[in-house]
């Protein structure tokens, strides 16, 4: 076993074991932080295929983001300390088995079919460049217009939460 | 290198955490908490599309598409908190079991 693959199961481990701990801890913030390993874990995994510049932008948006806004809400949200209600245990054996079978479906099906490694590929290099210039440039295998309109998206949903979750004091 | 670890092995990876994630949106009876089994779910498709372009395509269509997938995952994560809070002001709880308004 080489380096490369040590550093593989390594970081599988860390992913799957903060997922689960994610999604079982009965302390949500526990939870939350669970949760802020196994992302990255993922960010990590992306270091680890050489997309450096995709691990970067995992780590500011998931890391940095998602997850200080989610802690943010538990704050709001729950006293510190509090215990997350049990599931219900017959959803809970339903959700296990499907999600077993499904695991166990998808997995015989993977191991059915090998995919045939392309040498190129796998010396093919990614360029930050190449990304900026993918994003910002018409014609083809280029995505000018996704781009703008996920800044539109962007704006809206900025508007819409300012929107939803805004107190409106009202003068009596 | 990259080649010493089968494509296969980082799909049963993927695959365990997106099953992972629907086991917990399925079970858990917090929002918050049902937020973050939606993130690993969408972190899932995430890993499988930059292994793929890593492995099979020479190319960084898969790259373009997972920072696609990384901006909407944040602008909705951003939208479901704002509801969450807002719905805490309105019945001081997060379960979706009490969230029955709109109920006929």
């Amino acid at each position: 076993m080489t380096a490369y693959q040590i550093w593989f199961y390594i970081i599988a481990s860390m992913i799957l074991g903060g997922a689960l701990l994610a999604v079982t801890a009965r302390k949500i913030f526990r939870a939350a932080i669970a949760l802020l390993v196994s992302l990255i874990g993922i960010a990590a995994l992306y270091y680890w295929m050489h997309y450096e510049f995709i691990a970067a932008v995992q780590t500011i948006v998931y890391v940095g983001g998602i997850v200080v806004l989610i802690i943010f809400s538990i704050f709001l949200t729950h006293n510190p300390g509090h215990t997350i209600e049990e599931p219900v245990s017959i959803r809970e054996a339903f959700a296990f088995t499907g999600c077993f079978a499904g695991f166990a479906f998808v997995f015989s099906l993977l191991n059915r079919y090998s995919f045939e490694q392309t040498g190129d590929a796998l010396n093919h290099t990614m360029q930050v460049a190449d990304v900026g210039r993918a994003l910002l440039s018409t014609g083809n295998g280029s995505y000018l217009l996704p781009f703008e309109a996920v800044s539109l998206l962007l704006l809206a949903a900025m508007v819409g939460c300012i929107v939803i979750a805004i107190k409106i004091r009202t003068h009596k | 290198m990259i080649d010493q670890v089968p494509l296969t092995h980082i799909l049963f990876l993927s695959t365990a955490l997106f099953f992972i994630g629907a086991y917990g949106f399925l079970t858990r009876r917090n929002m918050i908490t049902m937020l973050m089994s939606v993130e690993l779910i969408l972190n899932s498709v995430n890993i499988n599309l930059v292994a793929f372009n890593r492995y099979l395509h020479p190319n960084i269509d898969g790259v373009i598409f997972t920072l696609f997938i990384i901006t909407i995952a944040a602008a909705e994560a951003a939208v479901a908190i704002a509801i969450i809070i807002s719905l805490y002001r309105k019945i001081n709880s997060i379960d979706p079991e009490q969230v029955d308004e709109l109920k006929f």
